[in-house]
């Protein structure tokens, strides 16, 4: 098995899962920087996918009453409040704000995340039952008449987003809306979004754009901005979802530098296997060393 | 330090998350069902071992007792992971695919192979019928059980789960060493006097060999082995280390002379290996569960990546520098 099966850049996982003529990858490009945290997205698809209510209480997480990805929520809006100690960043989308005269202030971050669709999904890789399968678009999806349920894509996913429901057992997550890509139209989330801050599109164009959209900002002066999640040398191989950001990924709840869990599992499987000879190896000298001390004994 | 950097409540180091909530989701199994299963298929598949050891030099005492021991054990361990599914009708489709890639899928394989040879060999041990099946299922059990007693590891090291899969290398080596432990005492436990020496050899060195392999995995993790030592983790672990060392030292000093002894050094075991399993367990859950165990490995891992590939990673890392300048508009 060569090292791509596992880790690292991965053009076509579409045609590496099988599908012959696949159409191009699709993908999510979310712009935090126009988020204006409407949570039309979560409503959007919470009503398109007909996911059940999961849990109406108050977080006390400014204004994310979502707290997370997860078996019944697959859009999060993510709200930070950041005090900006010297100077605020100004998008260039907004009116200009003179702030506090003594020039500190408060700046909003909103992010929608999402299922990250990787290139080498760690989720489909040790799904035992063959539920998670790759689509035709290079997106993840878990076959519901499939999965019994284990639970071993749970902890494998490197961001935390897929999860068992407590009252069915079996594992829900984001499927790009699947039914509505087969049917020629885009997410219900993209299509909801008010401000296109969730874009979707063939990864490919995504990607240029938001490389575009990057660069936009940096020459505006938001030095802050960031691709989070882009690029195919990463320790997924690139997401089919990913961000422009503007902070640290884990300011948001995303992990710094997330790596396919299957990446290792040639190492593992070959330590298990020395560790099996060293137990077979250790039985036999425990056999051995009693019936030799008994000869010497005898001599 | 820009305010929304906190410190986290016992000083170790500076780190932002989302409202300190998990990065990964820890996984839902239960401790019971998973670890008990950790802890059981290891007692069968290292069981199988050593009974296919004594049968060939003729214990065949110890080599019944373990052989009946395993079928118990494998049988357990199979109600334990249809009981721990979401949908335990469904078990039968974990034999749906072969799946390289998915430990699960290797070990439902494994199991479907190895719990048919253990209860042959139970079965013709207990009989006396058949004793040319029997001893191919007695070898087949044994090459099987060591897959089966190290395979778990890597179900467990194949997450995002930091404390496990950060000691993805030591994990198969303490695992193999806890089984050992746990087999050798159901020998102690089951085999009478004269034939317990490769028993009270193989905790010695199952004994050693679990030592040396919980400080390769602590030393391994840095940061991360902290979960290893604090809370629930750390006491079993601690009760790890005490049984395990008092039942092979009771097995190596007192085994041969007093059946009691011999059978209190093998309870003693078999409860170590037991809490091995559930620390290395608990352990996980406490690592998925703080973010700092997720974030600080993953900073460290990017950092020295780019000392490595300084040009590249220069830019990324002088965008907090421009955080604090105030921008100009575009227009």
């Amino acid at each position: 098995m060569n090292n791509r099966f596992f880790s690292g850049p991965e053009p076509d996982p579409a045609g590496d899962a099988g599908h012959e003529d696949a159409p191009p990858r699709a993908g999510f490009f979310t712009d935090t920087s126009v988020c204006i945290g409407c949570k039309a997205c979560e409503v959007a698809c919470k009503e398109w996918n007909a996911l059940p209510e999961d849990g109406l209480s108050l977080t006390g997480m400014s204004y994310d009453n979502t707290a997370g990805l997860g078996a019944s929520t697959w859009r999060h809006v993510a709200f930070i409040e950041q005090a900006v100690p010297a100077g605020r960043t100004e998008l260039p989308l907004v009116e200009p704000d003179p702030g506090p005269a003594d020039g500190t202030g408060m700046r909003w971050l909103m992010s929608s995340d999402v299922c990250k669709h990787c290139t080498h999904a760690a989720c489909l890789d040790v799904c035992p039952t063959g539920s998670l399968f790759r689509t035709e678009f290079g997106t993840v999806v878990v076959q519901e008449d499939i999965c019994n349920g284990c639970g071993y894509c749970v902890p494998a996913c490197p961001y935390g987003v897929i999860e068992q429901r407590p009252t069915d057992g079996r594992v829900f997550k984001c499927t790009m809306c699947y039914d509505r890509l087969g049917a020629g139209q885009e997410p219900a989330c993209a299509k909801a979004c008010p401000t296109e801050s969730i874009q979707f599109g063939p990864l490919d164009e995504l990607r240029e754009r938001a490389a575009l959209r990057v660069d936009q900002l940096h020459t505006a002066g938001v030095t802050e901005a960031r691709l989070y999640g882009h690029d195919p040398d990463d320790g997924v191989g690139g997401d089919g979802a990913f961000f422009l950001l503007l902070d640290e990924p884990e300011v948001y709840g995303l992990p710094p530098d997330p790596v396919v869990t299957t990446r290792d599992l040639p190492a593992m499987w070959a330590h298990a296997g020395v560790a099996a000879l060293s137990l077979a190896a250790g039985a036999a000298l425990s056999f051995a060393l009693p019936a030799l001390t008994r000869r010497s004994g005898r001599t | 330090m820009s305010p929304r950097t906190t410190r986290n409540g016992k000083g170790r180091e500076e780190f932002v998350s989302y409202y300190g909530r998990p990065v990964i989701k820890a996984p839902s199994w239960s401790a019971q069902d998973i670890a008990g299963y950790f802890f059981l298929g290891g007692l069968a598949g290292a069981g199988s071992v050593l009974a296919a050891g004594a049968q060939l030099t003729g214990r065949d005492t110890t080599a019944t007792a373990l052989k009946m021991s395993s079928l118990a054990a494998v049988g357990l361990s199979a109600a334990a992971l249809v009981h721990d599914l979401g949908r335990p009708s469904r078990f039968a489709h974990m034999l749906r695919v072969f799946k390289p890639t998915s430990p699960m899928s290797m070990g439902s394989w494994l199991l479907s192979a190895y719990g048919p040879a253990a209860g042959t060999a139970a079965f013709t041990a207990v009989t006396g019928r058949m004793p040319r099946t029997g001893a191919a299922a007695t070898t087949a059990a044994g090459l099987l059980g060591t897959g089966l007693a190290t395979y778990t590891a890597v179900l467990a090291a194949d997450t995002a789960v930091p404390a496990w899969h950060g000691a993805h290398r030591e994990l198969p080596y303490l695992f193999a060493a806890s089984a050992t432990a746990a087999a050798a005492g159901m020998a102690l436990v089951a085999a009478p006097l004269r034939e317990n020496a490769p028993a009270r050899c193989a905790s010695a060195l199952a004994a050693v060999a679990d030592f040396a392999a919980s400080r390769a995995v602590e030393r391994r993790l840095g940061s991360v082995a902290v979960t290893y030592r604090e809370g629930k983790a750390g006491t079993l672990m601690r009760a790890a280390r005490g049984l395990t060392a008092a039942g092979a030292a009771a097995a190596l000093l007192l085994g041969h002379r007093s059946r009691p002894a011999a059978a209190g050094a093998g309870l003693a075991l078999l409860a170590g290996s037991a809490c091995t399993r559930f620390g290395v367990f608990a352990a996980g859950i406490a690592s998925a569960e703080d973010p700092v165990h997720t974030i600080a490995p993953q900073r460290e891992a990017a950092r020295q990546r780019a000392e490595h590939t300084p040009d590249a990673e220069r830019a990324a890392h002088t965008q907090d520098a421009g955080h604090a300048e105030r921008s100009e508009r575009s227009r």
